[in-house]
């Protein structure tokens, strides 16, 4: 590991000083735990879209952060992004979190990618494109990460307003039956009997099941 | 197809039914003759939409909804949800089931490793040594099960504390359990990492660089496997870690060197077992006396989750590495927002990198080397000049079989 161990505080002081400005709202939470009551902290920044990629830039001159996740929220009118990083791990009791929080207006919701910055960003990037419907730009990989290749366009999930999912897809499932526009099946169905088969024709053997 | 693409690169695709995750994955690789040039991959093959449940679901309701993220780890995501509201609303859980915590979170380590080491040598072609490692990892199991009264959906942590309590008449049984795995731990290391044969199919396997780890941001045994120095245990005290010397085992202290390769993996994963047992012990004999959860009655506690305002970020270390819950209130019922980011969300494009240049017989333990859910792959589909067929999981298991076979003449 490189460098000394610096303290949340003396982080949080590196920020206002280089983009102050741009800082909406800054805080440090913290936690004890156990009997020693050791804390850790999680140092919280609201900042501009535009400081983003600056902000990280920082946190990369400190020492090469870890990134956990990125988080979201649908905020009615915005959409909130929070980045969340961890730096200094590998020393003992002094691993921290970092998080920047960005917030989006639905009418404009890109973001410029990170994953040049930092390679693993990829992911979080793909996922937040399909789930929240934010535009990542210049992201090297845009295709879906988790959801099918047949998820409807223009929804979704994590969305509370209107592209979010539709009832329609949630409730009453047991009334939707095997979707018609499917492809073929590789391997021939076999004759089957039981709950998948039409209602037997041959009289004798009523099936149980009420399909 | 391409009638042109006939010629080398070959496309083979492995999945979509994957046991690496739990998710299922779909693996594209290009192969030239046996050697894979590239690799891509589409995790989300059931996606079960977890999340949106959550967010309309309470804080009561989720945790064991988080319970069942993960058929292995029972515990993890439950804490780490729970940590991440009990920050949100300030509850202060107990001592006592700080560490009570903390010992169920290591015996989920123990039965996560040992059943990894199994998979592991099973890939490899060494099934006597599954059959030994899933004996002995029934110990663990049983244990869990006398603590719990479950042996997976452990149902035991709660926001606010733990559901049971650790009576002194259970301390033989994890004792017992423990002191088994402590005598045996020699015979594991012995029969993984002074066989030849092990050494010959895992040396220099799989090689993630720690440029690579630190980069793709991997978590757990796959980054310490390449010398990174992290484990939340050590640096990032929660639970009981922080009244604890646990320190992050790296390869090198054991083998003197790190390479980054399967080895390497099993030697990180194989010592945190002994590690683990040292860590409960520790826990047993220090645990404090007292309540074990902030509010034992449920309608209060949903009371005070509803009031609760605020962001909050839970994170422990998982058997595979950080496992972390972003949670947002905001003063109603259900969470606003809520991000389970598990372990193998961010291992997975390690894979990338270790893949590459590797055999196609090597493929089922290089996937498995990061993560232990190797449960049932089902199938490879081979496409060859426009040709669909089928290939087992059996033939690809064969295949690493006979590759070891080979080595061994």
């Amino acid at each position: 590991m490189t460098g000394s161990i610096i303290s949340p505080q003396q982080v949080m002081d590196r920020f206002t000083a280089r983009i102050g400005s741009g800082i909406r709202e800054a805080r440090i939470s913290e936690r004890r735990e156990g009997k020693k009551k050791n804390p850790h902290y999680t140092i919280w920044l609201e900042i501009d879209k535009e400081l983003l990629r600056p902000a990280i830039e920082i946190l990369m001159e400190i020492r090469f952060p870890h990134l956990s996740v990125i988080g979201a929220n649908d905020l009615g009118d915005s959409i909130r992004l929070v980045y969340i990083f961890s730096i200094q791990y590998g020393e003992v009791k002094s691993e921290y979190m970092v998080t920047f929080a960005v917030t989006l207006p639905k009418t404009d919701l890109t973001i410029p990618t990170i994953s040049d910055l930092i390679p693993g960003a990829v992911f979080g990037e793909r996922e937040k494109q399909e789930f929240l419907g934010v535009k990542v730009v210049g992201i090297p990989d845009s295709r879906r990460l988790f959801l099918p290749e047949d998820f409807p366009a223009g929804v979704y999930p994590w969305r509370k307003d209107e592209t979010g999912i539709p009832p329609g897809m949630v409730k009453d499932l047991w009334a939707s039956r095997r979707p018609a526009n499917r492809p073929a099946p590789v391997v021939e169905i076999k004759e089957v009997s039981g709950i998948n088969a039409e209602p037997a024709k041959e009289s004798g053997q009523s099936p149980k099941e009420d399909n | 197809m391409a009638p042109d693409e006939k010629k080398a690169p070959y496309t083979v695709q492995i999945g979509p039914v994957h046991p690496a995750l739990k998710e299922p994955v779909m693996f594209t690789f290009e192969m030239e003759g046996e050697q894979v040039k590239a690799v891509d991959f589409a995790p989300g093959q059931t996606h079960r939409g977890i999340e949106w449940m959550g967010m309309r679901r309470n804080p009561v309701q989720i945790v064991h909804l988080t319970d069942r993220i993960c058929g292995i780890c029972g515990v993890v995501h439950t804490l780490s949800f729970s940590l991440a509201v009990e920050q949100i609303a300030e509850i202060q859980v107990p001592e006592r089931a700080d560490y009570i915590r903390s010992i169920l979170h290591e015996f989920e380590r123990i039965q996560s490793h040992l059943l990894w080491a199994g998979v592991a040598a099973h890939e490899l072609g060494f099934d006597s040594l599954l059959h030994l490692t899933w004996r002995v990892r029934e110990q663990a199991m049983d244990v869990i099960e006398n603590l719990t009264g479950n042996r997976v959906n452990y149902g035991i942590v709660q926001v606010g504390g733990v559901r049971r309590d650790i009576a002194p008449e259970q301390h033989p049984a994890i004792e017992q359990c423990l002191s088994a795995y402590e005598g045996l731990l020699e015979k594991l290391l012995n029969l993984f990492l002074d066989d030849r044969t092990i050494a010959m199919r895992c040396r220099d396997c799989g090689i993630l660089t720690r440029k690579d780890a630190i980069e793709l941001c991997t978590v757990g045994p796959t980054a310490r496997a390449s010398g990174v120095n992290v484990d939340l245990r050590q640096d990032y005290p929660y639970a009981a870690y922080g009244d604890l010397d646990v320190r992050a085992i790296l390869p090198e202290q054991h083998m003197g060197e790190t390479h980054g390769d399967v080895f390497d993996r099993i030697v990180v994963r194989l010592l945190e077992v002994g590690q683990s047992c040292q860590i409960i012990r520790q826990c047993l004999s220090e645990m404090p006396a007292g309540p074990i959860t902030a509010e034992e009655k449920l309608a209060k506690l949903l009371l005070i989750c509803k009031k609760a305002q605020g962001e909050a970020i839970g994170r422990v270390e998982a058997p595979r590495g950080e496992c972390l819950h972003y949670v947002r209130m905001d003063g109603k019922e259900s969470p606003t927002a809520w991000k389970v980011k598990a372990s193998s969300y961010s291992n997975l494009m390690s894979w990338i990198p270790m893949l590459i240049g590797e055999q196609i017989a090597d493929i089922p333990i290089i996937v498995a080397s990061i993560d232990p859910c190797l449960s049932c792959t089902d199938r490879v589909a081979v496409v060859r000049e426009g040709q669909r067929s089928i290939l087992t999981k059996e033939y690809l298991h064969r295949l690493s079989v006979e590759k070891t076979r080979r080595l061994q003449r």
